[in-house]
């Protein structure tokens, strides 16, 4: 089905959903979900303090991304969204895995992972 | 209201109330158990989307790998609870501003763009036989980079976990 077809399709099920009171799960319900986890994520990155803990936030923005990423690529018929992320579970393995042998290696010469102890580069 | 329709609220606040946990658990353990559980739910979300091949990656990668790594680095790092101090009124304040702000300007986006609407489209291929047909044809060149990149990480931690005799004099 081509998406010129969806105009239609949306109109028929819109007299439905007011009748009924239901909330048909559209994209956009996807891309709000994935916007409060994204921020939720980037939150947690401004507010704390531990540097495992941020780590943890940033896997919960990318992971957000990847929410939006299936819903865009199921809502549109296609496979490459779903591929891309693919791609991301990836490089998202190979980014932690670095990414915690640097704390690692932090925490071995400075005895702590505080971002407000860590200030060598401060002025 | 079907039942799939029930279960996208279910998982979408499962998900979130997970996500705030792991913003606001004091202890970094129970930091990372939230982060398991707000990926499962990330998990059920990819299975409403019809993408189980990568539900099923989500959970082996992110929960099964990357999550027991982070519990196995808080268990050597061996930290006192989550954050030592308070954190201060304009951390907070200047943190929920920033974040409100980005959900604003990102639901705002969402509710702008023209994005299809389109209720009804039909599976494409979700089976592990279409993935590979893309992963090997089209993308092919990514694969191979994202073969080297796995590489060059294994590279790179072995190099940073490595003891250098006579650095710890530089400080």
């Amino acid at each position: 089905m081509s998406l010129v077809a969806a105009p239609i399709s949306a109109m028929s099920s819109l007299p439905l959903a007011a009748v009924t009171g239901a909330f048909q799960v559209s994209l956009h319900s996807y891309l709000y979900l994935a916007a409060v986890l994204f921020a939720v994520g980037f939150f947690g990155v401004l507010l704390r303090k531990n540097t495992l803990v941020i780590y943890m936030c940033l896997e919960l923005m990318l992971v957000a991304s990847t929410v939006a990423l299936v819903a865009f690529s199921r809502y549109n018929g296609l496979l490459d969204g779903n591929v891309f992320v693919f791609f991301i579970l990836t490089v998202a393995a190979a980014e932690v895995a670095v990414g915690l042998a640097i704390i690692v290696a932090l925490f071995r010469r400075r005895q702590t992972v505080q971002v407000e102890e860590l200030n060598a580069l401060k002025n | 209201m079907s039942a799939s329709d029930i279960l996208f609220h279910l998982f979408a606040v499962f998900t979130v109330a997970c996500a705030l946990g792991v913003v606001f658990n004091k202890n970094a353990v129970a930091s990372a158990l939230c982060l398991l559980l707000s990926l499962v739910g990330v998990a059920g979300l990819f299975v409403l989307l019809d993408a189980f091949l990568l539900a099923v990656l989500l959970v082996l990668v992110y929960a099964g790998a990357v999550v027991a790594l982070f519990l196995f680095i808080i268990m050597l790092l061996d930290m006192q609870g989550g954050d030592r101090k308070k954190f201060t009124k304009s951390t907070i304040v200047s943190s929920t501003l920033a974040g409100g702000l980005l959900v604003t300007g990102l639901v705002s986006f969402a509710q702008r763009g023209q994005v299809a609407v389109a209720e009804n489209v039909p599976v494409v291929g979700n089976t592990l036989r279409a993935y590979a047909e893309q992963l090997f044809t089209v993308y092919l060149l990514p694969v191979q980079i994202v073969g080297f990149l796995l590489l060059i990480a294994m590279l790179g931690v072995i190099v940073l976990s490595k003891k250098f005799e006579g650095l710890e004099d530089i400080k």
